[in-house]
């Protein structure tokens, strides 16, 4: 699977060398980061959900997607679940390609696809000691079309 | 100003000439009653009085005759005559009309219009969850509607639907979506047979974020009738009190997106997803 979850931090050297490739130029990555604000509010840190079966899913689409629209060699993303403290990194995007303009515009849609489509949740713990689920509570009352997060970082 | 509240009779309307389904529909039978008979007890339950529109030539129909009548007494073609000729008949009644052809109207959807009922208004009626107009066939029918109908259909007019789109109606969003579900043709009745004929099934439902804290649990085993994820929803809706609207999720079956429409079969495994946050 070149999408996948793990429990435990994100080992970003070894996941970087399953992007080898002799024929590579170069390789771009995306580090998502827990960052200790969101909207005004200080955050304490953050607890990450994923409905697996259909993420895995999900998430292999948008890499083959990916695959179909830019002349990429590799390409691997990996996301954290549980609960993660500030400066943790939440998830990892990887791309090599003969090329870098297309290794830095497949890595980008990667990211942004996967912020949008995949079933994942992330809880924020606030220094006042409130809680809330990202897009489901304070924006509960209309539903939004657009991508509403923030980065992780 | 309070408008007094006019007593309110049922009528259920058999009087339709049943042309596109080529069979009477007040005779066509679900779970081995007729549909006049399952539209007239339904009614009873909530009203004290239910009449039964006829025409002329059908009021000696054995099926229509055990009950109390209204016979057509205006001319003219369509529902209209029927409902006209019940608010001609009592003055001081409002009427709970119901149309003969709607085998999944519930208990719920009744409760609905005689609670949220405004007297005020010619009628109030539900919006149809199929084209965002009232429903004049499940609506409430105030007194004050008869003179204005007969002023209408004195102008040419024939559709009580319109009628309704121009006069002072109540319009209620239908907590019931699937209750005013019509059967029109043998197509429709095939289907309407098969959902109303399946018994209870169990899906596997997982509940994930906010969800699944609202539901207290994060799967179970559902006993239900209900047909697509949008029924189930609403179903669970209802007994969890989750505060996402269906317009906010998704749903998966059998761990992959589905629309919301799709029917369900026993042992599918359902997931309601809310608004995704990844990254």
């Amino acid at each position: 699977m070149r999408f996948r979850f793990c429990q435990h931090p994100i080992d970003t050297e070894s996941a970087r060398r399953e992007l080898a490739d002799g024929g590579a130029g170069g390789y771009v990555s995306f580090e998502g980061w827990v960052r200790d604000f969101n909207e005004g509010r200080e955050v304490t840190r953050l607890e990450y959900e994923a409905f697996q079966e259909l993420a895995v899913k999900e998430g292999e689409r948008i890499l083959a997607e990916a695959a179909v629209r830019f002349p990429i060699k590799h390409v691997l993303c990996i996301h954290r679940v549980g609960s993660l403290a500030l400066a943790d990194m939440a998830v990892w995007v990887g791309v090599s390609a003969a090329h870098r303009g297309e290794a830095f515009d497949a890595c980008r849609f990667i990211i942004d696809e996967v912020k949008h489509r995949v079933p994942i949740w992330k809880k924020e713990h606030y220094r006042n000691g409130d809680s809330g689920w990202v897009n489901c509570e304070r924006c509960a009352a209309a539903p939004h079309a657009h991508d509403h997060a923030h980065d992780a970082a | 100003m309070t408008v007094e509240k006019a007593p309110v009779h049922g009528l259920i309307l058999a009087g339709g000439a049943s042309s596109r389904m080529r069979r009477d529909k007040a005779a066509l039978e679900y779970e081995g009653k007729s549909q006049l008979d399952r539209a007239y007890e339904l009614a009873s339950r909530h009203l004290a009085r239910v009449y039964v529109s006829v025409r002329a030539s059908q009021a000696r129909d054995p099926a229509r005759a055990r009950y109390q009548l209204i016979v057509d007494a205006v001319a003219g073609e369509g529902p209209i005559v029927g409902i006209r000729s019940a608010l001609a008949s009592q003055k001081d009644a409002a009427w709970l009309v119901l149309a003969c052809d709607l085998p999944f109207l519930t208990d719920l959807a009744l409760e609905q219009l005689l609670a949220e009922r405004d007297p005020a208004a010619l009628a109030t009626a539900f919006r149809s969850a199929h084209d965002g107009l009232p429903e004049p066939l499940c609506a409430v029918w105030e007194p004050a509607a008869g003179v204005a109908l007969d002023a209408y259909q004195a102008g040419g007019g024939l559709c009580p639907r319109k009628f309704l789109m121009r006069h002072t109606t109540r319009i209620l969003e239908p907590r019931d979506r699937r209750a005013l579900d019509n059967v029109n043709t043998p197509e429709e009745y095939d289907r309407a047979l098969s959902l109303l004929d399946s018994p209870p099934m169990q899906l596997k439902v997982q509940y994930y974020a906010l969800m699944r804290e609202q539901a207290g649990r994060s799967e179970e085993t559902v006993e239900t009738s209900a047909a697509t994820p949008g029924d189930l929803y609403s179903e669970l809706q209802a007994r969890y009190g989750f505060t996402l609207s269906r317009e906010q999720l998704k749903v998966a079956v059998n761990s992959e997106f589905a629309p919301w429409s799709q029917r369900l079969a026993a042992g599918d495994a359902v997931v309601f997803i809310p608004p995704v946050a990844g990254g």
